[in-house]
């Protein structure tokens, strides 16, 4: 059971996460807030809790693995990474400039910490399957885990991977779908509908929990129940709500899926994503 | 002509997998529900625990293997050539070549060879998309005898590989020269000086054979077998330029983009001589049997003569 004090703490984190996609996005004047800040709570607790790994040994071999799929939300990735302690949380301010190792989509190539490249959406499944795969001929026992958007799911390669998971029994593996419900052209519903979404899972072989994507304790539940689940791997849909944390990205999803604050704006955003600090009796 | 030793390079890929799979425990292959026709088979049987079938998804076997690849394994790949480059091509250039893990793609079924499947399964644009990738070393080894040599060089080079096999038994022609198979170095199968002839694949049998009817009508041939498009012997190549005076590029593939196209590269900027290409005459292939679309597409041995002359031609 998890307690209050350690929510506390991986919220104010999960704050200071939404602070920097902000600041780094509206630097660069470039990149994918809303996405970036809908998986802000889910990446929290992967890296400040769940996952294991090692920032001072990013390729240690025991270490947990982490594909980012949507891999436009290399922000909260990166912001994670900087926090954790993979590089200085000064750098972050140098996403998408050119020789900068924050790429604009995820390259494992430019920084520690990163497992797979990533950016042509529906092709990060089918890597983190690899590793998994390969963890059970090493006989490892590392966890993998992978983060899809919703519309990302319109890709059918998703779905081959996701038959992979399911025919191999990839119980070390965790799917998690960011389903903030919203595309760039629209709502995903609108575009091309993925539902009924957990039925789709289901038929494929998966195992599938949903959680509140910005509740701290309904991820690290879920998260918990996909690693005690045997035979089969688990996907949570996570439900979430693009651009959350800042209202005025939250009242526009389809505006900000790839549109960097102005300086205005991260002015009011960062006023909304205040550390509050607890006034002590 | 003495007679020639016929296999198929398919055959010699699947026997040094196997071999390959004995000295190391972390080489893993997959395929895409062509395990039969690709030989991997022969690791499957051999290794059932390191061999994945990923079935008709060629996409979704090209992101495992960079997964596999990135967790410290030694990945070969398999389908046939027109899903390997086509099908899977984004998955190839961003998560093998853009990544630069050490997953070989090695296709089979390459060029209008594969015969009576007809269009859809021949590929004919293969080197041309695949060349095109940054990090990628692509082979198209010559006979079986070369593929066995180039899949264990394959083993030991670390990085993203395209390697181009075909579907009949082809003429061995490799193992009468005494040469080491190095990847990246062109090989001089025949001196000559009046031309040089560039020739990839199953068509260095075929520019071998031409080669020696030139000299019988006192043209003198050099033939190069440019086992590697990528990285490409621009040093040999412009050698042979400056030596000879004229080319012919032979290839079992497109005149757009393929080796005629990496090899025009290079002399245009160097040592711009004569040249002409042999290949499909960018069309689509069709059914039939492998010798007879050969014929009807010209890529034999009368048209690299005709070639050979017209190129002679046209030196100052």
């Amino acid at each position: 059971m998890i307690s209050n004090e350690k929510i506390k703490e991986l919220e104010a984190i999960a704050v200071k996460l939404r602070r920097h996609i902000i600041e780094m996005t509206c630097a660069a004047a470039s990149g994918h807030p809303g996405g970036s800040l809908s998986a802000a709570d889910i990446i929290t607790v992967l890296y400040f809790h769940k996952m294991r790994h090692n920032p001072k040994d990013p390729v240690w071999p025991e270490r947990d693995r982490f594909v980012m799929s949507k891999g436009h939300a290399a922000p909260v990735l990166y912001a994670a990474l900087a926090e954790a302690g993979y590089f200085p949380v000064d750098y972050l301010k140098t996403l998408r400039r050119v020789g900068s190792s924050l790429q604009g989509h995820v390259d494992m190539l430019s920084l520690p910490g990163i497992e797979m490249s990533t950016g042509s959406l529906g092709q990060g499944l089918s890597t983190a399957n690899g590793m998994a795969l390969a963890a059970r001929l090493d006989k490892k026992s590392y966890r993998v885990y992978c983060l899809l958007g919703d519309g990302e799911c319109q890709e059918g390669q998703v779905w081959e991977a996701a038959m992979t998971s399911s025919h191999h029994k990839l119980d070390s593996l965790t799917a998690i779908v960011d389903h903030n419900k919203y595309q760039i052209d629209g709502r995903v519903e609108d575009i091309k509908s993925i539902s009924p979404f957990a039925d789709k899972w289901k038929a494929f072989g998966w195992n599938v929990l949903s959680c509140d994507g910005h509740k701290i304790a309904s991820i690290i539940e879920s998260l918990e129940k996909a690693e005690k689940t045997k035979g089969k791997p688990t996907v949570i849909i996570a439900e979430t709500i693009k651009g959350k944390g800042v209202s005025f990205m939250e009242a526009k999803p389809l505006d900000y899926h790839g549109r960097a604050p102005t300086s205005e704006e991260e002015e009011k955003a960062l006023g909304e994503l205040c550390q509050v600090k607890e006034i002590k009796p | 002509m003495t007679e020639k030793k016929m296999a198929a390079t398919r055959d010699a890929y699947g026997k040094a997998l196997v071999e390959l799979g004995r000295e190391n425990p972390n080489i893993v292959v997959l395929d895409a529900d062509l395990s039969v026709s690709t030989k991997t088979s022969l690791f499957a049987k051999e290794f059932p625990d390191r061999f994945f079938d990923m079935g008709v998804a060629e996409q979704d076997m090209v992101g495992t293997a960079a997964g596999l690849a990135a967790a410290g394994k030694i990945v070969f790949a398999s389908t046939f050539a027109v899903f390997g480059s086509g099908r899977a091509w984004d998955q190839v250039r961003m998560t093998v070549a853009y990544t630069r893990l050490n997953v070989k793609i090695v296709v089979t079924h390459a060029g209008i060879t594969t015969g009576e499947d007809g269009a859809s399964h021949q590929a004919n644009e293969d080197i041309a998309i695949m060349r095109a990738l940054p990090n990628l070393t692509v082979l198209v080894p010559a006979d079986a005898a070369e593929t066995e040599k180039a899949i264990k060089a394959a083993a030991k080079f670390y990085g993203p590989m395209y390697i181009r096999l075909s579907r009949p038994k082809t003429p061995i022609v490799t193992e009468n020269f005494n040469y080491e198979f190095k990847i990246g170095k062109g090989v001089v199968l025949r001196e000559g000086k009046d031309l040089t002839i560039f020739a990839c694949g199953l068509m260095v049998a075929t520019s071998l054979d031409a080669a020696e009817a030139l000299e019988k009508e006192g043209v003198s041939a050099r033939v190069v077998n440019l086992h590697t498009i990528k990285p490409l012997d621009k040093e040999l190549i412009v050698s042979c330029a400056q030596e000879t005076g004229a080319v012919v590029t032979v290839e079992e593939h497109s005149i757009l983009g393929g080796l005629g196209g990496a090899v025009a590269e290079v002399l245009v900027e160097n040592c711009s001589v004569p040249m002409v290409r042999v290949g499909l005459k960018d069309i689509f292939g069709e059914s039939g049997t492998p010798d007879e679309l050969l014929v009807k597409y010209g890529l034999t041995s009368e048209n690299i003569i005709k070639a050979a002359k017209a190129v002679l031609g046209r030196k100052k």
